[in-house]
């Protein structure tokens, strides 16, 4: 570790230095040998007070002139002009210095934490190769346009978003993602700016412009984050502002008031004076917004946004997690998982099903035509009738196809078909010749969406940490959602929902919470806007490409992995233990410090030594915040590297 | 209008909270938070009147740490 100093910080280092060595010299100088020793003590200490805090001094003369009464630094000043009135020399310049170095160090401390926080969410691309009239002109990204070509070299940072027009290559989507594979991508790719290109030299066309780009919408919604404050960290600095009256009356009376019964002034003015010295909130007030900026930070660097520390605190005490389904449990993409011809083989049946299809743009068609597979030679089929909501009559290759919903289909060929029981979709078919006579039932196909892949370990891991109930809200069928939910061991489902019903749901679900326990609710951020704003924690899957769901949500997760949701609530959990550690210990450090002053048994050094001790501690310890996903992700990676050994 | 300050030499946490607090009883801001740790100040204040507003702000600040400025 390097240390480098700002230039305050050097000043502040120059006066330490200079403070320490003149006290270390005014401790040594032999005053009874001297004539006026008295006089020459006083003021060989007071020079070294003075070396070291003429700073402080004048800080806390220019606030109390501003009305600042209760400033830490008047309050330094008091204890330790305070410690020299009653002869205490030595101690208070070294109280001056010890605090000075304590300055120092807390500066120091959190400064580097700044910049490593900084520099983690620091995403920002400094320029972009634009390609103007052929050539590659390397202007700010403020400047590229809509529609224009940029080209990306192997090891920079994509600056903004856009698609491949020319070149293959890997991206590096960490920073976006927190995912550490490489994705492929290749012409025709949207890539999104922040990303870093590994191999393959690319040209993209933009697509959007700098201030809408990923990488700003990011940075924007990290910065604001600050401002979304948790109550922990309000009930901090109301705490703070109390805090520093209370000593100071304190000091004020344990002064006074012992002093008139027994007479011993200089004993208990010291006293106070050591209560004066601790009167700084400060390690409660750095910690505490430092504890929530690190773990939100440790979140963002696995593509979990979360939008303030608010959120982050309900996070932590989750209680509930209700999901919607498509699109979140569930790939959202529909796909052929089962077929049942009738009298014909199951290839026909499809064939006869995506030719009669072709013409729709419903989702339910696409799957078919995916399923087939084959190119559909679209001349064969005519004469097509749609029903909408029903299905689909065609001509294919010289017969009559009716395919669709049970009741269209069996009263378009007049006959009688046999229901399927489960879930999913499904397409009905029948044939007949062009006339539609002897029309026969041939077999139905099943659509149904694909259930993502770490789906059931996400829920599982919910649960294992400590997630009460799961819910699924969707607008399916009962059967579809039922056999979902039981796939992925969810609590309660409430199936057939139109969006306001998932909205309702969600408010009587809250009711069900204890007074602590937080709903969250979960969703892909399309139409679900009032849902996400009802709950307590609103969390946005994939949400990158959609401004709406960043908009609505409190947690946006960039990649659509479900195993994010037990991460965050993990990262909160951990972030809110550290800010809690801090609290109490500060806390209880200074309730210790104050008692033993006022008994007497700690002096002015140790004091102050312990202040700001306690303060550089609880930086540090509100440091792990941020580096809490870095050990998680480690240990993940652990197996893999054991299979190659 | 809301908008974000750059904060340079906020140095003291205890500072940044006093700050928030004076900000906030200022006449015609709605809400205003100053973050310690981004060094940043959000104000969102009547438009009519926002540069006279932002004035206060900046006296406020440098009355209560008059080494900090806020970067226009």
């Amino acid at each position: 570790m390097k240390i480098k100093f700002s230039k305050k910080q050097k000043k502040l280092l120059c006066r330490i230095i200079a403070g320490a060595v003149m006290l270390i010299a005014a401790l040594l100088i032999p005053y009874d040998a001297l004539p006026y020793g008295g006089m020459i003590r006083f003021a060989a200490f007071l020079a070294a007070y003075l070396a070291a805090g003429s700073g402080v001094l004048i800080k806390a003369g220019r606030n109390i002139l501003r009305g600042q009464v209760f400033d830490e630094n008047f309050l330094m000043c008091i204890a330790t002009i305070g410690a020299f009135a009653i002869g205490e020399y030595a101690e208070g310049a070294e109280v001056m210095i010890f605090y000075l170095i304590g300055e120092l160090f807390e500066n120091y401390a959190v400064s580097r934490s700044r910049s490593s926080i900084g520099s983690l969410m620091d995403i920002r691309p400094d320029s972009a190769n634009v390609i103007r009239d052929g050539e590659i002109v390397n202007v700010s990204p403020e400047e590229v346009a809509v529609g224009e070509l940029i080209s990306v070299s192997p090891g920079e940072r994509v600056p903004l978003d856009g698609v491949i027009e020319k070149g293959r290559t890997m991206l590096d989507t960490s920073a976006l993602t927190g995912e550490s594979v490489p994705r492929e991508a290749d012409i025709g790719s949207e890539v999104l700016s922040g990303c870093i290109n590994m191999s393959g030299l690319i040209e993209l066309r933009v697509s959007r412009e700098y201030s809408q780009s990923t990488v700003s919408r990011i940075l924007k919604l990290v910065e604001e984050s600050s401002s979304n404050k948790a109550k922990t960290e309000n009930f901090i600095t109301r705490f703070a502002s109390y805090y520093t009256p209370a000593v100071v009356i304190g000091a004020v009376l344990l002064a006074v008031i012992p002093s008139l019964v027994t007479g011993e002034w200089s004993v208990w003015v010291y006293r106070a004076l050591t209560f004066l010295v601790i009167s700084c909130p400060c390690a409660l007030v750095i910690s505490v917004p430092l504890g929530f900026f690190g773990g939100i930070g440790a979140a963002s660097r696995n593509g979990i946004l979360i939008k303030g520390g608010n959120y982050l605190e309900a996070m932590s005490r989750a209680e509930m997690i209700v999901t919607d389904k498509t699109g979140t449990l569930t790939k959202g993409t529909f796909s052929v998982t089962g077929i049942y011809p009738e009298g014909v083989s199951s290839d026909e049946l499809l064939r006869y099903a995506a030719y009669a299809e072709s013409y729709s743009s419903h989702p339910i068609s696409a799957s078919l035509r995916r399923a087939y597979g084959l190119d559909i030679d679209v001349s064969e089929v005519t004469d097509v009738s749609e029903q909408s909501g029903g299905g689909v009559c065609a001509n294919v290759g010289g017969k009559r196809v009716i395919v669709g919903k049970r009741t269209y289909v069996s009263e378009k060929c007049g006959c009688d078909i046999p229901a399927y029981e489960g879930a999913g979709t499904v397409v009905y078919a029948a044939l007949g010749d062009t006339e539609n006579v002897g029309s026969r039932y041939i077999g139905s196909i099943i659509i149904s969406d694909e259930i993502k892949e770490d789906a059931v370990s996400a829920i599982a891991a919910m649960r294992s940490c400590g997630i009460r109930k799961t819910v699924m809200l969707t607008g399916d069928t009962k059967a579809a959602a039922r056999e979902t939910a039981e796939k992925l061991g969810i609590d309660e489902v409430y199936p057939e929902l139109l969006p306001d019903g998932k909205t309702e749901h969600t408010a009587e679900l809250k009711k069900q919470c204890s007074k602590n326990g937080r709903l969250i609710f979960v969703g892909d951020g399309i139409n679900d806007a009032p849902v996400l704003a009802c709950a307590d924690v609103g969390i946005a899957m994939g949400a990158m490409g959609s401004d709406a769901a960043i908009e609505a949500a409190d947690i946006v997760i960039m990649d659509d992995k479900l195993s994010k949701i037990p991460l965050a609530i993990d990262i909160s959990r951990n972030t809110m233990a550290i800010v809690t550690q801090n609290i109490v210990f500060s806390l209880s450090i200074k309730a210790l410090i104050l008692l033993f002053g006022a008994l007497g048994i700690t002096g002015m050094q140790a004091a102050v030594f312990a202040d700001v001790g306690v303060a550089v501690l609880a930086i540090c310890n509100s440091v792990r915040a941020l580096y809490y996903g870095r050990k998680l992700q480690k240990k993940e990676m652990l197996p893999e590297v054991g299979f190659e050994t | 209008m809301k908008k974000v300050y750059d904060l340079q030499d906020l140095d003291c946490a205890n500072c940044a909270a006093k700050m928030e607090a004076a900000i906030n009883k200022l006449d015609g801001v709605n809400s205003a938070t100053v973050s310690f740790m981004t060094q940043k100040l959000t104000i969102d204040a009547d438009d009519s009147r926002f540069d006279k507003i932002m004035k206060q702000v900046v006296k406020t600040i440098s009355k209560v740490e008059p080494d900090c400025e806020v970067i226009m």
